[in-house]
């Protein structure tokens, strides 16, 4: 026998293993050599999360109780896989022109990123999963059980519940790590994605051993097999056809709909094509698992004494030979079937709860909206991770409650059963521009409805939570609402009528409901952009041109996606604008492609509502809906021709506008540069001139002509350094300059200017991180440190805050190194963050400040010479400015 | 030699020194000199209380020198005010806008004493 201590071990170091190649996918994704991870197999291998311990274990149970029927969980997937081209390719196509996180982000989206639909699908997936979870929790406590019995000790309730409490604190520790590394769900998980895929053909390889070893092993080949089924009652055709039919359906429907399915099948895809590879791979994987599925409970049932669990006998009959390793292995395909599942299922839960229930109501909560301060990446992970736990923790719960006793496939069956509610709107959505919210909200409230009470709720047995007197009379006597005789119709099997009136119900429901109420103008748009995802480009616009400030869009795309991402698809956008720097101007497009983005992040429903905000609501104008509506039009307008046509000449116009203004300003700027240099000489004249002529008249008091001499000293003083900035800027504008190459570090370039910057009263705080300033540089070190003598010194000198910081912080954007100097202060208005880097633009006219206005235009010449840059960083809360660094070869 | 004899002269310009200079000159020739350098507030402060003489810089915080001139020659109570613009920038096109606007005297900075002194004089004794 296997020692119990041997087993933990080896569950230990199978977990180390499966954390090592998650890591290193992880790693090889980070650097860019994403390669062979999104490779076809890999997608068909992940895929197998279909199969989970229900299908290890419980498979060769099934087929103990009830023969053949087993097949129909396979044969429905495999019909869904076969059929890929007509409702998977959609779903998927969908999926990643929307940036769709989950099932209910795609439903929610569909009905005009409503969030209460949102809600409903999450909650229908969270009730119809849970068992689904307990079950799996079980089966792992269950195979331990095993083990435990075999090396002398007998297993009570305490010890089964403290080792399913074990696995899933487990499980949700290794979810945690891998599921929330990055926030954008469709970012795919390399980790967990490759983590399965291993697992997947582990368990493939253990369940063929055991099959090997029961027909050559235990059995005397394959005619002997043959013979042994023959003579079981299992071969025996007893089933009524209608179960089949119905049971195929169910599985092929579950296999769309479960959330974890949804995940790897649509989310997880990295490329359409792998699903013309999966179409044949997925069927033959399937069709592997279920090949020694019949000889191990035809050989279990004859070898093992009656009474034996037949859920187990993949564990059992090797252990009974007395083959430990193969019965561990075993062990290890059963562990690996639970574990990826209830990841993958965790994944998909955890984000559809966050996105769709914790983040609306924690945004609602601050009652300011999208312009809350901080960073809601934080806020969103850290719900992310809270619900992980939840939904483990509910699987765990549902486990303790139903006392784990009942058989695994029923407990499937139920957990299939409520996660098809979802199907209809899923569907019909898809197919028909006619469905609207309303009615896919009351198709899945029915149809949950009756699913919770014809099977979830007598399933945890007779009077447990319905009375016995009302499965057999139905509720006050109504006799029409027998849970398992709907409408006085008797003699129909639990399972199927439960299917059969559910999704009769919920799609009557949202069929009625479409017909008599009126869908909103963003429903028809987003109906219009599902239904036709192959037919045109995402081009009906869902927002109107707008007055939105950029920067508004840029803060909270920096909360939601992190500063560095943001910032690049700004500039990436102003760029094919043709503008430079990070905002760009808010049109339509740019706003829908950004929402896009979000939505990858925080959901649709969420990602539009945050926008709506900042946009106040300019959304969908009549215009584009009668684009919608009219479809010649459409077809016409989408003509891809004139599209890049007339996008190539706006862009040509813009660029030329922006030309023309820049020639405009450079000629006004000329006269107002002389004027500007006038005044700047002038004024320190005029009092040098005056107190002189007050002096050369004498008689007045000592301290008197002291004061004024020093007025004299002082604007002297003022004026030299007003000649020098000048003489330097000329010189730098000249491209005269001779540059002084050194080499060194930026930690010691820092170091200098924050001396140098006379703060020595040392109002202004300097928030650093000298760790990451060691870069390498080699430049000319001294103008380098002028540049930061001048931000640092001009943060001391504008900052207006209670308490000045200013935070430098280095980093990376585009591939360079960047050192960003930021404030806390009210910052520089939109409007003039163009002009800061002209000459003599002072914002303010405070003269206190003893500037010309020359520092910026002279900082941005010396980082033009030093082949860096310097540009102004909109969206940080106070000012903000980027210097990037010149690079070094 | 005191010829300001008490009367009053409010003085816009925002700075410090230059603002100590002719208060300096000023004071000392007799006159009382007021000062202030918010361009925004400039025309209430003209209208609270009106002075015999306004010196009147071009660049001031808020509003520039010219808008206050011309917001002072549509009011008919301050229409007539002698006001002497000062300004840092000598451009002819300085001059021909303050003459446009309706000034009294243009000085471009830096400027001598004396001339300041006979300027003043002169608004107020016409």
């Amino acid at each position: 026998m296997v020692s119990f201590n041997l087993l933990i071990a080896v569950a230990l170091v199978y977990v180390a293993f499966l954390f090592i190649i998650a890591f290193a996918a992880e790693r090889r994704a980070e650097r860019g050599r994403e390669g062979w991870l999104r490779s076809p197999m890999i997608y068909t291998l992940s895929l197998s999360i279909y199969c989970t311990a229900w299908t290890f274990y419980g498979a060769v149970g099934y087929a103990a109780r009830s023969g053949l029927e087993y097949l129909t969980i396979y044969l429905g997937p495999s019909l869904v896989m076969i059929g890929w081209w007509w409702i998977l390719r959609k779903l998927v196509r969908i999926g990643r022109s929307q940036r769709i996180t989950s099932i209910a982000d795609l439903i929610s989206s569909r009905f005009g990123k409503s969030t209460p639909i949102g809600v409903l699908v999450t909650l229908v997936a969270v009730a119809a999963a849970t068992p689904y979870l307990a079950l799996q929790l079980q089966s792992v406590t269950l195979s331990f059980a095993v083990f435990a019995e075999g090396s002398g000790q007998v297993w009570g309730e305490q010890e089964l519940a403290s080792a399913a409490l074990w696995v899933a604190i487990g499980l949700a520790v290794f979810t945690v790590i891998f599921g929330t590394r990055n926030l954008d769900a469709n970012e795919r998980h390399h980790g967990i994605v490759m983590a399965i895929a291993v697992e997947a053909v582990v368990k493939l390889c253990a369940l063929v051993a055991v099959g090997v070893f029961v027909v050559w092993g235990l059995a005397g080949g394959v005619g002997r097999t043959l013979d042994l089924i023959d003579a079981s009652p299992i071969s025996d055709w007893t089933q009524p056809g209608g179960r089949w039919v119905g049971l195929t359906f169910l599985a092929a429907a579950a296999f769309l709909c479960l959330p974890r399915m949804f995940q790897v099948l649509v989310v997880e895809n990295a490329d359409e094509r792998h699903m013309a590879t999966a179409s044949w791979a997925f069927p033959l994987y399937l069709m592997l698992m279920s090949l020694f599925v019949v000889p191990i409970a035809v050989v279990g049932l004859n070898l093992l004494p009656a009474g034996s669990n037949p859920d187990l006998f993949v564990l059992t009959v090797p252990l009974a030979e007395g083959r430990n390793g193969l019965a561990i292995f075993s062990f290890l395909g059963g562990f690996s079937s639970a574990t990826s599942m209830v990841i993958v299922s965790t994944i998909a839960l955890a984000t559809m709860v966050s996105n769709h229930i914790v983040v609306p109501i924690w945004l609602s909560s601050r009652g300011t909206g999208a312009m809350v301060s901080g960073d809601v990446r934080g806020v969103v992970i850290m719900a992310r991770r809270l619900s992980i736990m939840g939904v483990l923790f509910l699987g765990y719960l549902y486990y303790r409650l139903s006392g784990g006793g009942e058989a695994l496939a029923a407990i499937g069956l139920i957990s299939f059963t409520g996660a098809v509610q979802v199907l209809p709107a899923m569907l019909v959505g898809v197919f028909w521009r006619g469905a609207t919210r309303w009615g896919a909200a009351s198709g899945l409230v029915l149809g949950f409805a009756v699913w919770m009470w014809s099977l979830f709720l007598p399933s945890f047995g007779a009077d447990a939570i319905i009375p016995h007197s009302v499965m057999a009379n139905g509720p006050f006597g109504i006799e029409w609402l027998r849970p398992q005789a709907f409408f006085g119709i008797d003699g129909i099997d639990p399972v199927i009528h439960a299917v059969m009136w559910s999704l009769l119900l919920n799609t009557g429901a949202l069929f009625l409901g479409s017909i008599l109420t009126f869908p909103l103008p963003m429903e028809r748009l987003q109906g219009a952009q599902f239904v036709n995802v192959f037919e045109h480009s995402p081009n009906a616009r869902s927002w109107t041109q707008s007055s939105a400030h950029a920067e508004d869009l840029l803060i909270t795309a920096q909360r939601i996606l992190g500063a560095e991402e943001a910032q690049t698809l700004f500039q990436a956008e102003a760029r094919s604008q043709g503008k430079a720097g990070f905002l760009p101007d808010v049109t339509p497009g740019f706003v829908e492609g950004l929402e896009r983005e979000l939505a990858g992040s925080v959901g649709a429903a969420t990602a539009h509502a945050m926008l709506g905000q900042i946009l106040q609501g300019a959304s969908v104008s009549v215009e584009d809906l009668i684009k919608v509506a009219d479809e010649t039009a459409q077809i016409m307008e989408y003509s891809s021709q004139l599209e890049a046509k007339s996008a190539e000449q706006e862009r040509t116009a813009r660029a030329l506008r922006e030309a023309n203004e820049k020639l405009t300003a450079l000629s006004i700027q000329k006269d107002a540069f002389l004027g500007q240099i006038s005044h700047e000489l002038r004024t320190p004249m005029t009092s040098i001139r005056s107190f002189s002529e007050i002096l050369r008249e004498g008689g007045m008091p000592p301290t008197q002509q002291a004061k004024y001499a020093g007025i004299i000293h002082d604007e002297a003083v003022r004026l030299t350094r007003l000649l020098d900035d000048l003489l330097d800027l000329s010189v730098l504008e000249s491209g005269q300059v001779t540059l002084n190459q050194q080499d060194g570090v930026l930690r010691d370039v820092i170091d200098r200017a924050v001396d140098a910057a006379d703060n020595r009263e040392g109002a202004l705080k300097i928030d650093r991180r000298r760790s990451e300033e060691g870069v390498e540089l080699s430049t000319d070190l001294d103008r380098l440190t002028q540049v930061f003598i001048n931000l640092i010194a001009n943060a001391r000198k504008y900052c207006d805050a209670q308490q000045p910081t200013l935070r430098i912080k280095v980093g990376r954007h585009e591939g360079r190194r960047v050192v960003d100097l930021i404030d806390n202060g009210s910052g520089i208005p939109e409007d003039k963050q163009g002009v800061i880097f002209e000459k003599f633009s002072r914002l303010t006219d405070d003269r206190k400040a003893g500037g010309a206005g020359l520092g910026l235009a002279i900082c941005r010449e010396i980082m033009n010479r030093l082949e860096g840059d310097i540009t102004y960083l909109p969206g940080q809360g106070g000012a903000a400015f980027r210097v990037t660094l010149p690079s070094v070869e | 030699m005191a010829r300001g004899m008490g009367k009053r002269v409010l003085l816009i310009e925002d700075e410090p020194n230059i603002i100590e200079a002719i208060s300096f000159i000023l004071s000392r020739d007799g006159w009382t000199v007021h000062t202030h350098s918010d361009g925004e507030t400039a025309n209430d402060r003209i209208k609270a209380t009106p002075p015999d003489v306004v010196i009147l810089d071009v660049m001031l915080p808020g509003k520039s020198g010219y808008d206050i001139l011309r917001d002072l020659r549509a009011d008919p109570a301050t229409a007539a005010l002698p006001v002497l613009m000062l300004t840092a920038r000598g451009q002819t096109r300085d001059r021909e806008l303050a003459e446009q606007l309706g000034a009294s005297e243009f000085m471009v900075k830096p400027f001598s004493n004396e001339e300041v002194l006979a300027q003043v004089r002169t608004l107020a004794g016409g």
